[in-house]
């Protein structure tokens, strides 16, 4: 623990104020000026927002893109605080473990926007008549985008912390408060971390969705770029969608710098090898921070009393046996399995009742059909996508250099809303006289397909040097190279890049299957413009039919060939 | 003063298998540490020493019996028992510093004793110059340095050790021993007693006052050894040399299960449920041909092979028990001999060895001539892995049943007795040809 000294006058300012105290400074200053400027609009009115329409004008753009951001941020702390929570219950608590773990598998198939329909009435509840209750409904919708992937990882984290840490820690009394911040969260903290980042770049997505938010007859539009990339399209107005793209460039470029490279140098102590690794991570952020002792000042006190902190015994239930699988639980279970029940029960019950007002069998079968066709398009679009990305991103792999500048690249590709390219399909599928049943399809995949490429890069930068030397030594080329050696090697990899990738053009086929441009409007057939033609018409009923039976497809096709696939690949390719 | 500082009384532990049932583990326990002793257990893997050690710590409850420190039965981790991990356990992400610093953080005592203490701890064990450093940057020695200044920074009266120095090479565990035992007799450590975990037996004998030796499935104290040798202890001193055989002698006698060394050659034992020795068809013809060569022409003693062959003893002891249970070779009063057939398997080819092996296999390893019988007997000669998984899982844990399996089968692909394909987990008799 570094002591504070008192603030010295002599040697003062020279020293005070060396070049990194500046900048270091600058950006904390810049930090808060930022968050004033955009919290400022939150408790205006909501008619007094109507009245300033959103305007294209390109100088508008940093202060929505500053909004915009903040909204992501702000779901990104909500998400944290989310994984913490619900995560570590479910990692320390056996019985909220069975009922949580399998919600939160479902939670992570169902379609983000449709959570933004339904959910957005609530949020304006929230806070009538005023813009925080839209801004509530936006950044609810974000979170969604971001929380579950993170819990997950978490939540595994925690399950396999080293067996000889936590007996440490228990040997040596940690109460339950240090023990999560000082063995549970570092040992997650490279994991977690890498999921953040996934977890923005994926959200981008959801931003335009979620910034324009009608309910009934009246929409509100929150400013933002999300918003703005919606008028510029409603406008027609190409140079706009020009400038959004080139905003959320500089934007992602600035988080990336400031936010998460530095975090990632930070966590590279958190790698539980052992072993001095390659080149450990670098940014300069994080060497301004740290050479700088303002920030130092800044931060003594926070850190002492985060210390002070950890001596705390809060949760602690004294020095008994931690419990364990076995030994009589007694009545706790038997409580706990019936308050599931009745939940159970009672939801049942709302399911039913919601279902059979509004609902008719003729449109279960439907969204049924309706799914398949949208299913289709997925596993067709997943096949292409492999057919292209994984040859890629295996010569990609097998070169750093390449992979050095390839992976950036993808990462912002993942970012990138497809919304953004309704211009240039609209136009050319209207000019060209295509099928709208075929030529939209590509959008669904358009961010997605990113995954693929990053995992199969991953995996095949991953092959061990020697495997490589064997193959060149015996004069294994062409496809037996192939066959042998690069498509198993990556096939783990692959398989996860999958995963991510179909789930995300399920969601996407909400967004992808109504393309407009202008007044010019095309529609394909699928489940994604089902939902999206449902929450325009304001039907909650049928949304929610449409998002249960959209999830209901996700979660079989996890089950039924993703998952068993992703176990033979682990099983039998995993290298090393 | 003459009071123990810790009392384990009839103490049994049982973990729950998979049919219900309960599986025995540690019986019968009693153990007393009294003031300034250091007490050893020593036994072989699965033997319970390391779950002994854990319930001490009260890091698990036991299932019956009673441990009882300085008067106070231990009903969870105890202040005043500290542990020192064969592994470790550093945490990574903290410095040397602050790794010592985490159990008084814990007990939250002022920062500036806190500091004071860690940093004498330090000093103590010989870490200086290492305070900022991480685990990772620390050679394994070192890190086992931490390891022992975090346990001994809390004062505790009992430290408790779980094969500190087995993941450690030779030299620096040799060094690391001989430190220890020199602040020891000193008295500069803030410790009264000592219980610690082994399986190295000149471990034992060069560091305690009592040599407890464990059996194996389930674990019982089958043995206890006073050593009143004067420390520094030479490992040449022929008082030391005979300790050492005794103990050998005590601990092989034991080695064998009953039905084996009942069995006449020839008869076919009935019970599944002895756990194989993890031992690779290719580490039991190495030990054959050394038993074979010079200098020990078919007869060797346990120590002296284990030195010149550089085995830890718990290897050892694993192989001779997979050649004692194919009849290739006999245990006896600590020394090891060629049967007549190992002989022959020695000056064998490679195909008449493996004809051996497979007779020798399906005639004294029940499991093996079980599956071979139940491949016979079905008409596609092919039957899950899962079948005689669960099998097993009502006689022994998971990962016993989880390793027998896989021993069993990796004999059964040398004596080519059986088949196995991982692809769809199921054995059969037949070889791709």
């Amino acid at each position: 623990m570094r002591v504070i000294m008192p603030i010295s006058v002599g040697a003062g300012w020279a020293r005070l104020f060396t070049r990194w105290e500046l900048l270091a400074t600058l950006l904390i200053l810049g930090l808060l000026a930022f968050l004033a400027e955009a919290s400022r609009h939150l408790l205006q009115p909501l008619a007094e927002l109507q009245q300033q329409p959103l305007s294209l004008d390109p100088s508008h753009l940093p202060e929505y893109a500053a909004r915009t951001t903040l909204r992501m941020f702000l779901a990104m702390g909500l998400s944290l605080l989310f994984t913490f929570t619900y995560a570590t219950l479910a990692a320390k608590n056996r019985h909220a473990e069975r009922l949580l773990v399998p919600l939160l598998d479902i939670l992570q198939s169902i379609p983000i926007l449709g959570f933004v329909s339904i959910t957005v009435v609530f949020f304006m509840a929230l806070a009538p008549g005023r813009v925080l209750g839209a801004e509530f409904a936006a950044i609810f919708a974000i979170f969604t985008s971001q929380a579950w992937n993170m819990a997950f990882s978490f939540y595994q984290s925690l399950r396999t912390v080293p067996s000889e840490l936590v007996e440490a820690s228990r040997n040596f009394r940690l109460g339950p408060w240090m023990t999560f911040w000082r063995v549970d969260v570092p040992f997650a903290m490279p994991q977690l971390i890498w999921n953040m980042m996934m977890s923005m770049s994926g959200s981008w997505f959801f931003v335009v969705a979620s910034e324009v938010i009608s309910v009934g007859n009246t929409t509100v539009t929150l400013p933002g770029v999300g918003s703005y990339i919606s008028l510029a399209i409603a406008q027609r107005d190409l140079a706009a969608v020009g400038y959004a793209i080139a905003t959320m460039l500089v934007v992602i470029l600035i988080y990336d710098q400031v936010l998460f490279r530095p975090l990632v140098a930070w966590a590279d102590r958190f790698r539980f090898e052992q072993e001095a690794g390659d080149l450990p991570p670098r940014s300069w952020v994080l060497d301004v921070l740290r050479r700088s002792r303002l920030v130092d000042r800044l931060t003594a006190p926070f850190a002492i009393l985060w210390a002070r902190s950890m001596r705390a015994r809060w949760f602690d239930r004294g020095e008994a046996y931690k419990r364990t699988t076995r030994g009589k639980a007694g009545w706790a279970p038997l409580i706990w399995n019936g308050v599931v029940l009745a939940l159970g029960a009672v939801a049942l019950g709302e399911v039913l009742g919601f279902a059979t007002t509004g609902v008719s069998l003729a449109d279960v079968g439907t969204t049924l059909l309706l799914g398949l066709v949208t299913l289709c398009r997925v596993v067709v679009l997943i096949a292409l996508a492999s057919c292209i990305w994984v040859p890629v991103g295996v010569w990609v792999g097998t070169r750093p250099h390449a992979a050095n500048i390839v992976q950036p690249v993808a990462q912002f590709l993942a970012a990138f809303p497809a919304n953004l390219l309704f211009p240039i399909v609209v136009s050319a599928i209207v000019v060209f006289k295509l099928s709208p049943n075929i030529w939209l399809s590509p959008l669904m995949i358009l961010g997605t397909q990113w995954y693929i490429l990053f995992n199969v890069i991953a995996g095949a930068a991953a092959i061990p040097a020697e495997l490589r030397a064997v193959g060149t030594n015996f004069r294994v080329n062409g496809w037996l190279w192939w066959r042998r050696i690069a498509l198993p090697a990556v096939l783990p990899y692959y398989v996860t890049g999958a995963i991510t990738a179909s789930g995300g053009s399920w969601n996407a086929s909400i967004v992808a299957e109504v393309a407009s441009w202008g007044n010019e409007k095309l529609e394909a057939v699928g489940l994604g413009a089902y939902i999206a033609h449902e929450t325009e018409v304001g039907d909650f009923h049928r949304i929610a039919l449409g998002i249960a039976v959209m999830s209901l497809f996700v979660v079989l096709v996890n089950r039924t060939f993703w998952r068993p696939l992703y176990r033979y690949a682990e099983r039998k390719f995993r290298v090393g | 003063m003459s009071t123990a500082l810790l009392d384990v009384q009839s103490l049994r532990q049982t973990f729950p298998r998979a049919d219900g049932g309960e599986l025995l583990v540690l019986d019968g326990i009693e153990l007393q540490l009294g003031q300034g002793q250091i007490v050893g257990l020593l036994g072989r893997t699965g033997s319970g020493k390391s779950t002994l050690l854990r319930l001490i710590a009260g890091l698990v409850p036991p299932s019956a019996g009673t441990i009882t420190y300085l008067g106070q039965r231990v009903i969870g981790p105890a202040p005043g028992i500290a542990m020192v991990f064969q592994s470790f356990a550093l945490f990574p992400w903290l410095t040397v510093l602050e790794n010592v610093q985490l159990g008084l953080e814990a007990l939250g005592l002022p920062e500036a004793e806190i500091r004071q203490r860690a940093l004498a701890a330090i000093d103590l064990i010989g870490l200086d110059g290492y305070e900022s450093a991480y685990p990772r940057e620390l050679s394994g020695g070192m890190r086992q340095r931490v390891g022992f200044a975090r346990a001994l920074v809390v004062h505790p009266n009992i430290l408790l050790m779980d094969e500190p120095f087995s993941a450690l090479d030779v030299l620096t565990a040799e060094t690391l021993r001989t430190d220890f035992l020199e602040l020891w007799g000193d008295g500069k450590l803030p410790i009264k007693g000592v219980i610690i975990v082994t399986h190295n037996i000149e471990e034992a004998v060069l560091m305690c006052d009592r040599i407890l030796l464990f059996s194996t499935n389930p674990g019982r104290i089958i043995r206890e050894i006073g050593v009143d040798l004067k420390q520094p202890r030479n490992r040449l001193d022929p008082q030391f040399r005979d300790l050492v055989e005794k103990i050998y002698v005590a601990m092989t006698a034991r080695a064998p299960k009953p039905p084996l060394i009942g069995a006449a050659p020839g008869t076919v034992a009935t019970s599944i449920d002895t756990i194989l020795p993890r031992v690779s068809a290719n580490t039991i013809s190495g030990l054959l041909e050394t038993l074979a060569g010079e200098p020990y022409k078919g007869k060797a003693d346990l120590p002296v092979i284990a030195d010149e062959s550089s085995l830890e003893v718990d290897e050892l002891f694993q192989i001779a028990d997979a050649l004692q249970m194919l009849h290739l070779a006999e245990i006896e009063g600590g020394d090891i001999r060629l049967t007549d057939t190992g002989k022959q398997f020695v000056d064998a080819e490679t195909d008449d060895r493996k004809r051996i092996f497979q007779r020798q296999l399906l005639t004294y390893v029940p499991l093996a001539a079980h599956i071979r019988r139940i491949l016979q007997e079905r008409a596609n000669h092919v039957a899950p892995k899962s079948r005689f998984f669960d099998e097993l899982e009502d006689h022994m844990s998971t990962d016993d049943a989880e390793e027998t399996l896989r021993s069993v089968t990796a004999w059964a692909r040398y004596g080519e007795a059986f088949a196995y394909d991982d692809d769809s987990q199921t054995f059969s008799l037949e070889n791709p040809t």
